[in-house]
């Protein structure tokens, strides 16, 4: 049985559409991220299943039960917030007591019970500080340990992180998973961070305008997208618009490519070529003989990232371009206008069918 | 560390201000510790004058009664209203805003003879109601007080991230009582104690609507001292003065301590 099921969950206010019905399952113990931009409805998925909101349509059910209709204070779904939602008040330590207190739990065991748990999110020693002198990065745990202490049947974590700096940001996220590990528990994490979704979730849903488009696991979503818009959102993609010109070839403006996806798809299909720049081979002009339909392009700009150094090569009549990443040694030798060859092996390219699609404006990867 | 330097004009200008405030002040003291009987200095017998009189104790008790039931009255009906508006209708904020406004541009005399006249006259209310300060004057004086707890409590409210802050209560198994009473009751305080002293310094010191309602409260006597007694007049005017300072000073205490912990919630929405 499911942990958690969102069956049809509708929700409009007045003209705006936020949820056009989308259908979700959580199994016991599983860690799903909702990603999408802002206004794709992720966050009003989360309030209907933490109950501050009421779908216009479909139900919630938590392990079988339908809780569409249930207050939000008997629902024992534990929530972290993307504000600092710390009680002012309170230490750290009342304020993970907090729901122990509701549920009047003997005073020994709610000690207990808070000393483990700021012990878990690794602030035992902030318990008795109230939430202005702690830092964000601390304050985020102890909601987090706060929201655990009701022992709840599912967690709900809103953009926790996302008023973090960088560093805190990527140490918590690790923490978030460590501990949604360690105890087992559902949960269900908002975020506009692919990069965030991809690294702790078991499964990620993406939202687009109200509707998931695609869920699957980390590497299905970044391997296979199953929608432009998919493709566009999560990591850096070519999107080439072409045809199919026959088996295993398509046609990318009068340029033949090679692409096993292009197999067996009818002659003249418009399709959506998505190349990850990690799968791109640039190399100078006169490095050996240039593979088939490799590009001859331009190089047009370098972007360093750390690990690799992005580079954008454009043909010289400003027409197809490619983006590829390339270890920054290997940057050096591909000076900015200095001619060079751009490929990619025909295996690591996907197609989407631009059949019944509106056409996407391509060329350009896109940087998230 | 250099000490921050005060300019010349301050000074001047803080000087010409302490005297403004601090002359009428002076010079009611030294009026109202001349003897009696020979008018010269220096005699405390106005001031004993006033502890000795029982209508004293009578209407400084009966004002301070007003403010507290005014006070509680007023939080009762105030904090559970401008929480939903904060929390539910935001919208209406500016409606209440203006609403807050009313009593100050409606003088007291005007809402007293408007009360009067409605209550009285047109709908003949019951003796209980019209005979008792703790009835008719505590509703004129929740509408006087309005404005100012209105304010006070709305900045409270600016002040804390109520949506953020109600749904992390809720989400942790509590109702709304609950909510209200521990989570942010505690974290307007300090603005709940500005509305409270505010509306005490107002209801010691209103004398209009108790006067033409014939109740016989401390200003009331004020006037009364002050009609028959010229010395102890001045003692209960300075007395009277101080009552306020040190309801003034109590908030300024107070606020500073909750202030040590009172910090901004959240980030908006």
């Amino acid at each position: 049985m499911a942990s958690l099921e969102l069956q049809g969950l509708y929700r409009a206010f007045g003209p705006v559409v936020a949820l056009a019905g989308i259908d979700l399952s959580l199994e016991s113990g599983e860690f799903v991220s909702l990603l999408g931009p802002s206004g794709c409805g992720k966050t009003t998925a989360l309030r209907l299943v933490a109950g501050f909101d009421r779908p216009d349509a479909g139900r919630i059910v938590v392990e079988g039960k339908d809780i569409t209709n249930v207050s939000p204070s008997k629902r024992d779904m534990g929530m972290v917030f993307q504000a600092y939602s710390l009680f002012p008040n309170m230490t750290a330590e009342q304020n993970v007591e907090y729901g122990l207190k509701i549920r009047k739990q003997p005073k020994a065991e709610r000690r207990k019970r808070v000393s483990e748990l700021l012990e878990l999110v690794g602030l035992s020693d902030a318990g008795k500080r109230y939430a202005h002198q702690l830092s964000g990065g601390m304050q985020q745990p102890v909601a987090l340990a706060r929201a655990l202490a009701i022992e709840p049947r599912v967690l709900l974590l809103d953009e926790p992180l996302s008023a973090l700096d960088a560093k805190v940001r990527v140490q918590l996220r690790e923490e978030i998973r460590r501990i949604q590990l360690e105890l087992g528990i559902t949960t269900l994490y908002v975020t506009h961070d692919q990069e965030e979704a991809l690294s702790i979730s078991d499964r990620v849903a993406v939202l687009h305008d109200g509707r998931i488009d695609q869920i699957g696991t980390p590497p299905e979503m970044y391997g296979n997208p199953a929608t432009p818009f998919v493709a566009e959102f999560i990591g850096t993609m070519n999107r080439l618009v072409s045809k199919v010109a026959s088996d295993g070839v398509v046609d990318y403006e009068g340029r033949l490519l090679r692409v096993d996806a292009a197999r067996g798809l009818p002659i003249g299909e418009r399709v959506l070529l998505l190349v990850r720049p990690e799968t791109v081979t640039i190399a100078p002009v006169g490095d050996g003989p240039a593979s088939e339909g490799a590009f001859v392009a331009e190089v047009v700009s370098h972007i360093f990232l750390g690990s690799v150094t992005r580079v954008r090569v454009e043909a010289p009549d400003g027409g197809h371009g490619l983006t590829g990443d390339v270890p920054p040694a290997q940057a050096k030798s591909l000076a900015i206008g200095s001619r060079v060859t751009a490929s990619f092996p025909p295996e690591s390219a996907r197609l989407l069918s631009l059949a019944e699609q509106p056409e996407p404006a391509a060329g350009d990867p896109d940087d998230h | 560390m250099r000490k921050p330097r005060i300019a010349p004009s301050a000074v001047v200008w803080l000087l010409i201000g302490g005297v403004y405030f601090m002359l009428p002040l002076l010079a009611t003291f030294l009026f109202s510790i001349k003897d009696a009987q020979t008018g010269k200095c220096c005699s405390l017998s106005a001031y004993s004058f006033i502890l000795h009189d029982p209508h004293f104790w009578k209407t400084i008790k009966l004002s301070f009664r007003l403010s507290l039931e005014t006070i509680v009255v007023g939080l009762l009906l105030f904090v559970p209203t401008l929480y939903w508006v904060h929390l539910k209708l935001p919208r209406l904020r500016p409606v209440i805003g203006f609403l807050a406004l009313v009593p100050f541009v409606v003088p007291p005399i005007i809402l007293v003879v408007g009360l009067l006249q409605f209550f009285k006259h047109d709908v003949h209310a019951p003796f209980w109601f019209l005979g008792k300060p703790d009835f008719f004057l505590v509703g004129a004086y929740v509408i006087l007080a309005f404005p100012y707890i209105y304010f006070s409590l709305d900045a409270g409210f600016r002040s804390i991230d109520v949506h953020t802050l109600t749904e992390a209560s809720q989400s942790l198994g509590a109702g709304w009582p609950t909510t209200l009473g521990r989570v942010i009751l505690p974290n307007i305080r300090v603005a709940a104690l500005a509305g409270a002293f505010l509306t005490l310094a107002i209801v010691m010191g209103e004398f209009t609507i108790a006067s033409l309602s014939a109740f016989d409260t401390f200003p009331t006597y004020i006037q009364y001292i002050n009609e028959t007694q010229a010395y102890p007049a001045a003692a209960v005017t300075l007395m009277s003065f101080g009552i306020t300072w040190a309801a003034m000073l109590s908030l300024l205490l107070i606020g500073r301590r909750g202030g040590q912990r009172t910090v901004r919630v959240g980030i908006g929405r």
